[in-house]
C-alpha cells in the first residue's frame, strides 16, 4: 500500500482538476456520469474479474439501490426523514447489499454457467415485477425525486452539477480506494483462487460457496452505491436502470477495459461513457460501432485494453519499448486508412439524400464517385494493414526476446 | 370454460413448438461445443429478415429453402473465424462473444433493414381455418408450424441416433479425440453442426416471422426464453428441450388465458384487504399479469433444485 501512495495521491488530485480543464456543461455532464458508471464496472469486476462469476444481471442491485435512493430523497423532500444528500450512495449501498445477500444466498452455490442463468433469471424476473409494483417502481415512467430540498451540506445544496461532481467523485474515491483493499484482504485472495481452481480451494478446507457469497455482497453493495449516484446527478430513475440492457453495458465496460487488472473496468468505463455521450452526438450507428469494437476486443485482446497495455511489460524491463515506436506508427497509418474508408461507407449508405462531410470533401449517396473513394481508401488501408503486419511482428518478437527467461511469468 | 382450455392448449402448443425448433439447435450446439450460443434468437430473427427480402422476390417457399442455407453458411463463418479463435480464451470469454454477437446482429438488421416492422405475410395457401371449435377458428399457418416442429424433432432425432453421421457426431461429443485418430475432420464436424444449428434457428424464424412480426426487436424478445427452455429441459438433452418447451409455452398459455389473482385466492381464505393498503399491487396481482414471468421463475427453481435440469446429466 505504501508503494502506491503516489497513485492514489495522484488519482485523487485527478479528481479535483478534471473538472477545471473541462469546465463545460457538456464536460462536467461526462465527468459525473464517469463517476457512476466507474463504480458500478468495478464492482462487476470484483464478480468477473476478481470472482470468476459471469453475471447477467448485476444492474439489478444497481437499480434497486437507485430506486430505494430517489425514495429517500422524496422522503427528505417531504421533511419525513432527515438525512443529509451527500450520504445517499449509502442508502443505495445498503439496498444493494440486502438484495445481494437475499439472492447470493442460494445463486452462489455455483459458479460458471448456472450462476449466469440465475443471475439472467433473476434480473428478468425483477425487471417483470418492477412493471407489476407500480408504487415502487413507477411503471414505465420511473421514478422523480429533487436533490436540492435536503438540509444544505455546509452551504452546498447541490443546484450545480460540478458541485454533485465533486460529491460524485468523494464517493468514487472512496469506493474504489475499498475496493481495491478488498482485493488485498483474505477474501479478495479467496474469490481469486475459487475462480482459478475451486477444487484445490476445498481441498485447502475453504467453501467456495463462502467465497463466492462474500464477493457476491461486496459487489451488490457498491453497485448500489453507484445506484445511488446515479439517483442524485439523474434525480430521476426508470426501469430501464435495472434490465438487461444496463446489465449487458456494465459487462462491455468491464469486458472492453480488461477484466483481469483492478485498473481495466476504469479504462473501460471512461471509454465507453466518452462514446456514449459523444460519438452519439455525430452518428446514428454508434451502437454498431460499439458492437464492432466489443467484438474484436474478445477475438482480438481478450485480457482487453488495460491487458493491451500490460502486453508491454516485457519489452519495457527490456529497455526496448522504443523500438516498437516506429512499426506501431507505420501500422497506424493503413489502420486508419481502413477505419476512415469503413466509417465513411456506413455513414453515407445511411445519409439518403443527405451530403456527407468527409474530410473536406462532400459525398453524396448517389454519386458512384463517392462510393469509390471509399471503397478505394478501406481497400488500400486494408491491403496496408496486410504489408506492414510482418514488420511489426518482427518488432514485437525483437523487443520480447532476450530477457524473457529471466521474467518467470511471459504472459 | 371448455374452450378457453382448448385453445389456451393449442396456442400453448404453437408456442412451444416454435420455442423448441430454436431450443433444438441451441442444446445441439451446446452439446458438442459446450458453448451457450447467446446469440441463437439473432440467427432466428436473421432467418427471418432475409426470408421477407426473398419473398418478395421468390415467394415464402423459396425463402423457406434458401433464407435457412445463409443463415447457415453465416453461422458456420462466425464458428470458423470467431467462435474457434475465443475458443482459446475459455468458456467466459466464448458467452460473452456470443453476447457481443447479439448485440452486433441487432444493430446490423437495424442497418440494413431499418427499425420499422416489415410486412411480411404467410403464403394465401394457407389463408383458411383448417377446423373450428365452439365458433372460434384455427389458422391452417397455426398447423403448419406444428407440422413442421414436429418434422424438425422426428428428423433430428432419427439422424442423431440411427444414422451414420449422428453416430459420428455423437462421439465426437464425448471422445473429440479418438474421433479425430480414426479420421474425421473433429473441426469440420463442430463448423457443420454450428452451422446446422444456426439453419434450424433460421428455419424456426421464416416460420414465425409472419405470426409474431418480423421487426428488430424479435431476438431479444424469445432470446431469453430460448435459453431459460433449454436450461430447464437440461444442457444438451433433446427430448429435455422438447418437454421443457412445451412446458414453457402451456405454462404461459394457460396464465394469460386463467383469469384468477390474489383477489380470489385471499377469498378462499376469507380475508381481503383494504384499496388504500400501501401493497395494494401486490393483493390484487393475477394470473396473466405475473405471466411473462413465469418461464424465469421456473428456471430459478430448477436451478437451485435440480441444477442439471429436468433431463440433463451434466452440469456446466
Amino acid at each position: 500500500m505504501k508503494k502506491q501512495l503516489p497513485v492514489w495521491l495522484g488519482f485523487a488530485l485527478a479528481l479535483i482538476i478534471l473538472p477545471q480543464i473541462f469546465d463545460s456543461v457538456l464536460g462536467i455532464s461526462i465527468l459525473n456520469q464517469m463517476t457512476i458508471w466507474i463504480i458500478f464496472a468495478l464492482s462487476y469486476n470484483m464478480l468477473l474479474g476478481q470472482g470468476g462469476m459471469l453475471s447477467f444481471g448485476h444492474a439489478v442491485y444497481f437499480g434497486l439501490g437507485g430506486f430505494m435512493s430517489v425514495h429517500a430523497l422524496n422522503l427528505i423532500a417531504d421533511e419525513i426523514i432527515v438525512f443529509s444528500i451527500t450520504l445517499i450512495p449509502l442508502v443505495g449501498g445498503a439496498v444493494g447489499l440486502i438484495a445481494a445477500v437475499f439472492i447470493g444466498s442460494f445463486s452462489t452455490r455455483k459458479s460458471g454457467t448456472v450462476f449466469a442463468m440465475i443471475s439472467l433469471g433473476i434480473g428478468e424476473l425483477i425487471v417483470a415485477s418492477s412493471l407489476i409494483f407500480a408504487d415502487f417502481f413507477g411503471g414505465e415512467a420511473g421514478v422523480t425525486g429533487d436533490r436540492t430540498y435536503g438540509p444544505p451540506f455546509f452551504g452546498i445544496e447541490f443546484l450545480q452539477d460540478a458541485e454533485v461532481y465533486y460529491l460524485g467523485a468523494f464517493w468514487l474515491f472512496v469506493a474504489t480506494l475499498f475496493m481495491y483493499l478488498f482485493t488485498q484482504t483474505p477474501a479478495g485472495r479467496m474469490a481469486n483462487a475459487v475462480r482459478d481452481n475451486p477444487e484445490r480451494a476445498e481441498f485447502i478446507g475453504y467453501s467456495t460457496r463462502r467465497v463466492r457469497f462474500i464477493s457476491f455482497c461486496a459487489a451488490g453493495l457498491f453497485a448500489g452505491v453507484a445506484g445511488g449516484l446515479f439517483a442524485i446527478n439523474y434525480e430521476f430513475i426508470t426501469e430501464e436502470n435495472l434490465n438487461a440492457l444496463t446489465s449487458g453495458r456494465v459487462l462491455l465496460m468491464a469486458y472492453i477495459g480488461g477484466l483481469g487488472f483492478f485498473i481495466g473496468p476504469i479504462v473501460g468505463a471512461v471509454i465507453l461513457t466518452l462514446m456514449n455521450s459523444l460519438l452519439s452526438n455525430y452518428s446514428e450507428m454508434w451502437m454498431l460501432y460499439l458492437g464492432i469494437m466489443f467484438l474484436l476486443t474478445v477475438l482480438f485482446l481478450p485480457r482487453g485494453f488495460a491487458g493491451f497495455i500490460m502486453m508491454h511489460q516485457t519489452a519495457w524491463r527490456n529497455r526496448r519499448l522504443g523500438m516498437l515506436i516506429l512499426p506501431y506508427l507505420i501500422t497506424a497509418i493503413p489502420v486508419s486508412l481502413f477505419l476512415a474508408g469503413f466509417v465513411g461507407l456506413v455513414e453515407l449508405s445511411h445519409k439518403g439524400d443527405d451530403i456527407l462531410p468527409f474530410f473536406g470533401l462532400s459525398l453524396g449517396a448517389d454519386s458512384m464517385l463517392s462510393w469509390g473513394i471509399l471503397l478505394t481508401l478501406a481497400g488500400a488501408g486494408a491491403l496496408g494493414v496486410k504489408l506492414s503486419r510482418p514488420r511489426l511482428n518482427a518488432a514485437w518478437a525483437a523487443a520480447n526476446t532476450v530477457a524473457k527467461d529471466a521474467d518467470g511469468d511471459a504472459r | 370454460m371448455a374452450e378457453v382450455f382448448v385453445f389456451a392448449t393449442l396456442n400453448g402448443l404453437v408456442t412451444g413448438l416454435l420455442l423448441f425448433m430454436l431450443a433444438s439447435g441451441l442444446t445441439l450446439i451446446f452439446s458438442m461445443m459446450g458453448v451457450l450460443n447467446f446469440a441463437h434468437a439473432s440467427f432466428y430473427m436473421l432467418g427471418a429478415y432475409f426470408a421477407y427480402t426473398l419473398s418478395t422476390y421468390i415467394g415464402f417457399w423459396g425463402g423457406l429453402l434458401i433464407a435457412p442455407l445463409i443463415v447457415g453458411c453465416i453461422g458456420a463463418a462466425i464458428e470458423r473465424y470467431g467462435l474457434r479463435r475465443v475458443h482459446q480464451s475459455g468458456h467466459v470469454a466464448e458467452l460473452v462473444f456470443t453476447f457481443g454477437l447479439a448485440f452486433l446482429i441487432e444493430e446490423a438488421v437495424q442497418f440494413f433493414w431499418g427499425r420499422d416492422t416489415k410486412n411480411y405475410q404467410s403464403p394465401e395457401l394457407f389463408d383458411f381455418a383448417l377446423f373450428s371449435l365452439f365458433g372460434q377458428e384455427f389458422s391452417a399457418y397455426r398447423g403448419f408450424m406444428i407440422a413442421i416442429a414436429c418434422l424438425i424433432f422426428a428428423g433430428l432425432y432419427f439422424i442423431l441416433t440411427r444414422s451414420r453421421v449422428g453416430i459420428i457426431i455423437q462421439a465426437s461429443i464425448s471422445h473429440p479425440q479418438t474421433v479425430a485418430n480414426l479420421g474425421h475432420n473433429v473441426p469440420l464436424i463442430f463448423m457443420c453442426v454450428f452451422g446446422v444449428g444456426t439453419a434450424l434457428a433460421g428455419v424456426a424464424g421464416v416460420i414465425a416471422g409472419p405470426v409474431l412480426t418480423t421487426f428488430p426487436g424479435m431476438a431479444t424478445v424469445l432470446g431469453s426464453i430460448v435459453f431459460v427452455v433449454v436450461v430447464i429441459g437440461g444442457l444438451g438433452s433433446l427430448p429435455g428441450a422438447l418437454i421443457a418447451s412445451l412446458l414453457v409455452g402451456l405454462l404461459q398459455s394457460y396464465a394469460i388465458a386463467a383469469d384468477v389473482g390474489m383477489p380470489e385466492l385471499l377469498n378462499l381464505f376469507g380475508v381481503s384487504f383494504d384499496s388504500s393498503h400501501p401493497l395494494d399491487d401486490l393483493w390484487t396481482l393475477n394470473l396473466p399479469q405475473i405471466a411473462p414471468v413465469l418461464p424465469y421463475l421456473l428456471l430459478v427453481l430448477v436451478l437451485i433444485f435440480k441444477p442439471t435440469g429436468l433431463m440433463g446429466n451434466r452440469e456446466q
